[in-house]
C-alpha cells in the first residue's frame, strides 16, 4: 500500500469516445515504468485522466494511491497526495513568473492546511530561493529563468526542462512524464535523463511515456508496457524497447489482431 | 447650511462668496444642465457603447443601468458629520476631503519653500483667483471645445451639472523648474447616506517641473448610497513630467460620473494610471491632448468589477502635433454579473506626422454571466503615422486552471494567479512601488 499507484480496469472517454478501454498498471516508489505506444493510442489521455483533467471522463475502473480513491479528488488534492504529471504540452501562464508560481505551488503542496484554503502560508523567500537556485543549476538552467513568465515564449526544450524543475521542486511520490524527452536536444535529453534518474529512489516512482529509447538509456525501466488501442497489450522488461526499435508496432498489432488506427469515431 | 439640492437657488447660494466670474460660470453651466436630457432618456452617442450584443440594441443596457439613478436623491455640499479615516502627514503633501468638504491639508516645508501651491479649490479661489480663472474649465474639461473627442464635453449633462455645482476638489500648482520627488497624496471620501461629491481637480505642472500625485476615492461607510460627479484637468507644461494615479474604490452603492482631460505641452510626459474597483455604475470620459511637439503620454488602466457593477470608459488620444506618442493599455477583470464597456479613439490631426500611437483593451471574464464590450477606433488624418490597436475579451482558460491545479493550487488560488498575471503588464509599468502593492491588495479583496 505504501505510496503505490494502482490502476485497475480503467476506462476513459473523451467527448463520448472511449479512448482507454480497460487498463491496469501498478507503480511503486522506486520503480521505473515505461509506457510506449503509437500516436493516438491514448497515452496522454491516461496521464490527464490520472491527474483529473475535467475533459477526460472516467467511465469505470479504479485508481488508488496509497490506498486512497484518487478519482474522487480534485487535481490539486491529487498533487498534494504526491501525484505529478509532466505535461506533453505545458500551458503558458503569461504574467506569472516561474519563481512566484513555484513558490505558491511548493507552499500549497507542502502546507499542512487541509481545508483547501486560499490563504496558504508561503514558505520563506530565502529558503525557497536557495532551493530553487540549486535545482535550476542541476538542470543547467540560468538564474534568469526564474523571472520569466511560466512557459510563456519558452522554446520546446525550455518547457520540458521547466516541467522537470517543477518535478524536482514539488517532490512527488509518483510522477508521470508525458514525452518529456521530445523536443529536447541531445545534451538536454542527457541532463533531463540524469536528473530524473537521480530523483528516482525509494521515494519516487515514475511512469515514463516516450517514443524513443534514448531517454531510457539514462533511466533504465524495470517494466515496459505497450499501449495499443486503449489497452496494454504487452508488458515486459527493457528488452521490449529494443524489439520495438527493431520491428515497430506491426508485429504486435498482428499478434493481437488490432488494425492500424483508423479514425472511425471522429465524425 | 441645510442639505443642498440640485436647484438654481442652490447654485446662487454656493456662489454667494465666490467671484462674479465663477458665479457666471456656474449659472451658464446650470442653464446648459437644464436644457440637456438624461442620457438614458435620449439616444446620446457617448453612451452608445454600452451595446447589448445579443439584441444589438445600443441603448437597452444604458437605459436599464441608469434606471435606478435620479439626481434629486443626492445632496451636494451638505453639512457632514463624517470625518476621514485617513490622516497621515507624510511625503510631499496630503489633502483629505469628506463629502466634498476639505478636512485636512498638509504640505511639507521643503516643498512649500519651492513655492508649490497645494490647496482645496475653495481656498485656492480666494488665494489664487487668477490662476484658477485661467485654468478652471477653460482648456481641458470645457463646455465648448473644438477637440475631436469634444462632443463628450459639449453635450454631457453631467459635465454641466458639475460646472454648476462643483464643490471640493483641489489644485496643485508646481512652478517652473520645481521637481518634487515624493508623491503628494489626496484622499477623497464619501461618508454619509446620499451625499454627493462634486470634486474638481486641477493639476498644473509648469515648464520643466516634475510631480507625482496619487488620489484615492473611497467610501467611509460601506453601505451608504452616494453620487460622484467630478472633473479632472491636468496641464503638463513644456518638458514637464507628471504622474497622476487615481484609485477609485467607492462602495458598490455609488454612482460615479467623471470627465477627465490632460493637455500636454511640448516634450512633456504624462503617466496616468486609473484603477477602478468601486461604484455601482461608473461612466468615465478620459482624454489626453498631445498639444506640443514631442509630447508623450502613457495611459494605464486596470479595473476589477464584480456583483452587478457596470463600468463604462471612453478614452481619447488626441495627437495634435508631430512627433507625439501615446500608449494606452486598459485591462479589466470581470466577476459575477458585472459589465464593462470600453470605447477608445485615437485621433491624429492633419499635421501630426510622426505620431506613434498604441491602444489596447483586454478583458478577462471569470464568470459566464459577466459581459465585456470593447470598441477600439482610429481616426487618422496625417500621412506618416504608426498606430496600433487591439481588443480582446475571453473567459478564464480552463487549461491554465487545470495546469495550476495539477501543481497543488486550489481553484481559487489558480484563479488568483491567472488574474495577477493578467494585470501584470499594467502593474509592472506603474512607476510607484506603493501603488503596485496597493493594487495587489485591492485585487486580493475582490477575489476573497
Ligand atoms: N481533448 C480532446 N478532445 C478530443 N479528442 C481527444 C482529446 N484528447 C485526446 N483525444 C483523442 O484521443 C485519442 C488519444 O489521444 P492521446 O493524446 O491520448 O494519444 P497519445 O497516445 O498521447 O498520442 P501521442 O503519441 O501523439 O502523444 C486521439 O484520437 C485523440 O484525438
Ligand atoms: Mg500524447
Amino acid at each position: 500500500m505504501n505510496n503505490e499507484l494502482i490502476i485497475k480496469d480503467l476506462h476513459i472517454s473523451v467527448q463520448g469516445n472511449e479512448i482507454i478501454k480497460g487498463l491496469d498498471i501498478t507503480v511503486k516508489p522506486g520503480e521505473v515504468h515505461a509506457l510506449m505506444g503509437p500516436n493516438g493510442s491514448g497515452k496522454s489521455t491516461l496521464a490527464y485522466g490520472l491527474m483529473g483533467h475535467p475533459s477526460y471522463d472516467i467511465e469505470s475502473g479504479e485508481v488508488l494511491f496509497n490506498g486512497i480513491d484518487v478519482l474522487e479528488l480534485e487535481p490539486n488534492e491529487r498533487a498534494k497526495l504526491g501525484l505529478f504529471l509532466a505535461f506533453q504540452y505545458p500551458t503558458a501562464i503569461p504574467g506569472v513568473s516561474m519563481a512566484n508560481f513555484l513558490r505558491t505551488a511548493v507552499s500549497a503542496v507542502r502546507s499542512t492546511e487541509t481545508n483547501g484554503s486560499e490563504n496558504i502560508e508561503l514558505i520563506p523567500m530565502r529558503e525557497f530561493r536557495v532551493e530553487l537556485r540549486e535545482k535550476m543549476a542541476q538542470l543547467g538552467m540560468d538564474d534568469s529563468f526564474a523571472r520569466r513568465y511560466l512557459n510563456d515564449g519558452f522554446s520546446g526544450g525550455e518547457k520540458k526542462r521547466a516541467e522537470i524543475l517543477q518535478l524536482a521542486m514539488l517532490e512527488p511520490k509518483i510522477a508521470v512524464l508525458d514525452e518529456t524527452d521530445s523536443g529536447l536536444d541531445i545534451d538536454a535529453v542527457r541532463i533531463v535523463g540524469e536528473s530524473v534518474s537521480s530523483l528516482v529512489g525509494p521515494e519516487l516512482g515514475v511512469l515514463i511515456i516516450t517514443h524513443y529509447p534514448r531517454l531510457l538509456d539514462y533511466i533504465r525501466p524495470q517494466f515496459v508496457h505497450i499501449l495499443l488501442d486503449g489497452r496494454i497489450v504487452e508488458s515486459g522488461g527493457y528488452e521490449l524497447t529494443q524489439l520495438l526499435e527493431a520491428e515497430g508496432y506491426d508485429p504486435i498489432r498482428e499478434k493481437h489482431g488490432i488494425a492500424e488506427a483508423v479514425q472511425e469515431n471522429t465524425i | 447650511m441645510q442639505k443642498g439640492d440640485f436647484s438654481k437657488d442652490f447654485v446662487e447660494k454656493i456662489a454667494q462668496d465666490e467671484p462674479q466670474w465663477m458665479r457666471d460660470k456656474r449659472l451658464e453651466a446650470y442653464s446648459l444642465y437644464e436644457s440637456l436630457p438624461m442620457p438614458h432618456t435620449t439616444e446620446d452617442d457617448k453612451w452608445r457603447r454600452t451595446v447589448d450584443m445579443r439584441t444589438q440594441d445600443y441603448w437597452r443596457r444604458t437605459r436599464r443601468n441608469l434606471r435606478g439613478f435620479a439626481v434629486e436623491n443626492y445632496h451636494p455640499a451638505a453639512e457632514t458629520n463624517g470625518s476621514a479615516s485617513v490622516e497621515v502627514d507624510d511625503g510631499a503633501g496630503v489633502i483629505v476631503q469628506v463629502d466634498g468638504k476639505p478636512q485636512h491639508t498638509y504640505l511639507s516645508p521643503e516643498v512649500k519653500k519651492k513655492d508649490v501651491y497645494f490647496a482645496d479649490l475653495h481656498t485656492a479661489l480666494k488665494e489664487r483667483g487668477d490662476l484658477i480663472r485661467d485654468y478652471f474649465m477653460t482648456q481641458a474639461v470645457t463646455l465648448e471645445t473644438t477637440l475631436k473627442s469634444g462632443n463628450f464635453a459639449t453635450r454631457n449633462k453631467f459635465d454641466a451639472l458639475h460646472g454648476a455645482f462643483w464643490q471640493g476638489g483641489y489644485v496643485l500648482h508646481v512652478p517652473k523648474g520645481v521637481r518634487i520627488e515624493d508623491p503628494l497624496r489626496v484622499y477623497i471620501q464619501l461618508s454619509e447616506e446620499q451625499h454627493a461629491d462634486m470634486s474638481h481637480v486641477l493639476l498644473i505642472a509648469e515648464e520643466d517641473s516634475q510631480v507625482v500625485i496619487l488620489e484615492d476615492n473611497s467610501s467611509a461607510n460601506p453601505d451608504a448610497g452616494g453620487f460622484h460627479c467630478g472633473a479632472v484637468e491636468i496641464f503638463a507644461g513644456q518638458n514637464a513630467n507628471v504622474t497622476y494615479g487615481q484609485v477609485q474604490h467607492w462602495n458598490r452603492q455609488v454612482w460615479n460620473f467623471a470627465s477627465q482631460r490632460a493637455v500636454i505641452s511640448k516634450n512633456a510626459q504624462l503617466c496616468w494610471v486609473t484603477a477602478t474597483f468601486g461604484a455601482r455604475l461608473s461612466k468615465l470620459n478620459q482624454a489626453i491632448v498631445l498639444e506640443g511637439t514631442g509630447s508623450n503620454a502613457q495611459l494605464l488602466g486596470l479595473a476589477f468589477t464584480d456583483a452587478r457593477q457596470h463600468l463604462d470608459v471612453s478614452t481619447a488620444q488626441e495627437h495634435l502635433s508631430p512627433h507625439t506618442s501615446s500608449d494606452l493599455l486598459y485591462r479589466n477583470v470581470l466577476k459575477d454579473r458585472s459589465q464593462t464597456a470600453w470605447g477608445g479613439n485615437i485621433y491624429v490631426y492633419p499635421n501630426a506626422n510622426y505620431t506613434d500611437a498604441y491602444q489596447k483593451n483586454d478583458n478577462l471574464l471569470l464568470s459566464e454571466r459577466a459581459h465585456a464590450d470593447t470598441l477600439p477606433g482610429l481616426e487618422i488624418e496625417a500621412h506618416e503615422v504608426r498606430c496600433t490597436h487591439g481588443a480582446t475579451a475571453g473567459q478564464i482558460d480552463a487549461e491554465q486552471v487545470f495546469y495550476l491545479m495539477s501543481r497543488g493550487l486550489t481553484y481559487d488560488l489558480a484563479e488568483k494567479l491567472i488574474v495577477d498575471g493578467f494585470f501584470e503588464p499594467v502593474i509592472e509599468r506603474i512607476p510607484m512601488e506603493t501603488v503596485r502593492k496597493e493594487m495587489d491588495e485591492f485585487i486580493s479583496l475582490k477575489l476573497a
